[in-house]
């Protein structure tokens, strides 16, 4: 115990006497907390659109005020032919053609039939086929007002359902509660992962881990002296992140435990420090680490369901993301923090992280060697 | 000319002399854009729902039907009553319950109008409201089938086109932001520790007092990385076009020259980084801790720049990976000259000379 001591000591020294390191650790992810989940809001609204109206009739002029008024779409611009309007689309200044087509008005009212033309800028899949599904439903409106308004007949009486929808958890539907509490998780781990990935290959490429390796510590001291001082430093992050600015400035109230929520902090930190340790013993020198800590950074960042949903992703593609630590306390944040889940809820994945603490921790003792 | 010449081939034996950084240098922007440009998509489907159908009738069951063979939808139990709701909800992975009353057939026959309750967990409001609609729209297409005989007599039929990306692929959209976003921090990463190395190991004195002046010294220490990270260009594109089925539509040859413009760039920034911190550590901290998240974000793939409010907006345009993601999807997907893009290219160029300059200057020819 005593050597576990002197080794702390030494480290806190260390890290403490960095000067360069400590806004780093503290300073950075308050102020990423702070602006991050300002920057992620995937609500579609403002389609910018642009209007080719061959027709210039009443009719035309209602559609396109309804669809203005819809709050979904800006009217970018009028063009005089979809080929100007296409010069718009390709200078990424519309995401959307409406084309009127000449005797709009007239078809309608003799015909009773009549197509309209819509071009959508499809590059970002999700944002077009939303674009054209909320145009769609406008005009589809648009068709029983000219039904109940423009014409004389009796409007036809249909059955309707109505749907009642209620939004539980979040009944504004306000996406920084969705981001907030995840992006704190990806702050804790860049701080963990990182500087314990870097600290002892920094000995390694300094030359003083000769000095450690000569002395009689013991592999698991050594190791636990590298792993208290972080983890007590990504409990410190988690705990300003999650009081000053989750709390306080996005006003963010955790339903569920606070205690549950702290446990699974300590545990997941232990799995966490296990992993950086465990790229510190592979790499030789800090470019190494770093460049093997980037990859595992975005794998892990991108494949969590934290920005793009784990459903959507191909078979594969969620294997990957079931042997991704950061998944797992993603969800349990949002969890705890937004429906007040509790330990019966999370269990299985008090049981994974529990797994992955042992495997990485056993895994980093055991290839870490005191003789080269 | 000689000199530098010499100079440069010491730098090229530095990076190919460290194998491991080498592999990782290659390996990982590689693995990334296949791993990413396959997985990633923001569309919603195969969603977890819950049914809870007090009404187990004609109606209900043919509501069931077309739920059940949209691919937005799993309907993954039945429950027998609401209470069982909140508890469905915590276990996590149910997005979405849908109540049908007693009677709804009953009820739709007679009255000619029933409500159905669609209850949706919000904590992802995206998904939410997206499933939200989804539903409405299958409700909507079951009135209309119902309707039959009597249908409206005026119809307009909207044609939709989707330009560019007719099967609506999530790649078209990813593939280029994360190619931003890969060559970006890679280029950072590598030239970030290349200068603090040489102060932390000690050999910049030897450098400092060598007649070589700071610009040679600058300039070819970028050099291997930038050829370097060319083959990794044309290695991504390669993988891009043949294994993700990117369109290459525009120009190849504009698409290297914007591309190296792009690569310049970033490597200045890593130099500027090296140039002003004193440790390897803290150079990496920078550009990993500081860049990865906001370059991540404000390059504009995953999240929409314009519903980002004004001033985060305003502090998109200094990210230089935002405009390249611009340029790729102009010349890749849209097939366009260099015309249209002549705005975003100049930015770039811009930033790479002003990266380049300040770096420059913050050159000391002392050791402290």
């Amino acid at each position: 115990m005593r050597v576990l001591k002197y080794l702390l000591v030494k480290e806190f020294k260390q890290i403490f006497r960095n000067k360069a390191l400590l806004p780093v650790i503290f300073v950075m992810p308050v102020i990423q907390l702070l602006i991050m989940p300002l920057a992620a809001d995937y609500e579609i609204k403002n389609i910018n659109i642009s209007v080719v109206d061959h027709d210039r009739s009443p009719y035309s002029r209602a559609l396109i005020s309804k669809i203005t008024a819809s709050g979904y779409f800006k009217l970018a611009d009028y063009s005089n032919s979809f080929k100007e309007a296409f010069t718009q689309i390709e200078r990424d200044q519309s995401d959307l053609i409406l084309e009127i087509p000449r005797g709009f008005e007239s078809n309608l009212t003799r015909e009773g039939r009549q197509k309209l033309f819509i071009a959508v800028n499809a590059i970002n899949g999700t944002k077009a086929g939303l674009g054209g599904n909320y145009l769609s439903a406008i005009i589809a409106s648009f068709n029983k007002d000219i039904i109940t308004l423009y014409q004389t007949g009796k409007p036809i009486k249909q059955p309707s359902i109505q749907a009642t929808v209620i939004n539980w958890f979040n009944p504004y539907l306000n996406y920084q509660f969705f981001m907030v509490p995840a992006i704190l998780v990806i702050l804790v781990t860049m701080v963990g992962a990182y500087m314990c990935a870097l600290n002892i290959v920094k000995e390694k490429e300094v030359g003083t881990i000769e000095q450690i390796n000569v002395t009689p510590i013991k592999k698991h001291h050594y190791i636990l002296g590298k792993l208290i001082p972080f983890w007590i430093i990504g409990m410190v992050v988690f705990t300003i992140g999650f009081f000053g600015i989750s709390w306080l400035v996005y006003g963010i109230i955790p339903l569920g435990s606070l205690a549950l929520l702290y446990s699974y902090l300590a545990l997941y930190l232990v799995a966490l420090l296990g992993f950086g340790l465990l790229l510190s013993t592979y790499a030789e020198t800090q470019q190494q680490a770093m460049s093997l800590a980037f990859f595992f950074m975005l794998i892990f960042i991108l494949m969590s369901g934290l920005f793009t949903p784990i459903e959507s992703m191909p078979a594969w593609a969620k294997v990957i993301a079931a042997f991704n630590p950061v998944t797992y306390f993603v969800e349990v944040m949002r969890m705890v923090v937004l429906k007040g889940s509790g330990l019966v809820n999370i269990q299985y994945h008090f049981l994974v992280m529990g797994l992955f603490a042992i495997v990485f921790n056993t895994w980093a003792i055991l290839s870490y060697q005191k003789t080269s | 000319m000689k000199q530098f010449y010499s100079f440069v081939r010491k730098e090229f034996y530095h990076v190919f002399r460290d194998n491991k950084t080498l592999l990782m240098l290659f390996g990982l922007p590689i693995t990334q854009i296949v791993l990413f440009g396959f997985a990633l998509s923001n569309e919603i489907k195969n969603s977890n729902i819950v049914i809870c159908d007090y009404a187990n009738d004609q109606a209900s069951h043919e509501i069931i039907d077309r739920i059940a063979v949209s691919r937005n939808f799993d309907i993954k139990k039945m429950i027998l009553s609401e209470d069982e709701i909140e508890a469905t909800f915590k276990e996590g992975d149910v997005k979405l319950v849908l109540v049908f009353p007693n009677n709804l057939n009953q009820t739709l026959i007679h009255s000619k109008t029933a409500q159905i309750q669609i209850i949706a967990d919000a904590t992802d409001p995206n998904t939410a409201s997206t499933l939200t609609a989804y539903i409405q729209a299958i409700l909507n297409s079951y009135q209309a089938d119902m309707g039959g005989a009597n249908k409206p007599a005026v119809q307009i039929i909207p044609e939709i086109r989707m330009l560019y990306n007719p099967e609506l692929k999530g790649a078209t959209n990813f593939v280029p932001g994360v190619m931003a976003l890969v060559l970006f921090l890679i280029c950072v990463l590598m030239t970030s520790v290349s200068i603090v190395k040489e102060k932390e190991t000690g050999t910049m004195e030897i450098l400092l007092v060598s007649p070589m002046n700071p610009l040679t010294i600058i300039i070819a220490k970028a050099t291997p990385y930038f050829v370097l990270s060319l083959i990794n260009l044309t290695v991504i594109l390669l993988m891009s076009i043949f294994l993700l089925d990117m369109p290459l539509n525009g120009s190849l040859a504009l698409l290297y020259l914007v591309s190296s413009i792009f690569i310049l760039c970033a490597l200045a920034a890593g130099l500027l980084i090296s140039n002003s911190t004193d440790s390897q550590q803290a150079a990496m901290l920078i550009s990993l801790m500081g860049m990865l998240l906001p370059i991540m974000l404000f390059t504009g793939f995953l999240f929409p720049l314009e519903n980002m409010p004004m001033p985060l907006q305003i502090f998109a345009n200094i990210v230089p990976s935002k405009w390249y993601y611009i340029i790729v999807k102009s010349i890749m997907i849209k097939g366009l000259g260099i015309m249209p893009i002549l705005k975003e290219t100049l930015i770039l160029t811009g930033m790479t000379l002003f990266l380049l300059l300040v770096s420059l200057k913050k050159f000391k020819i002392r050791l402290a």
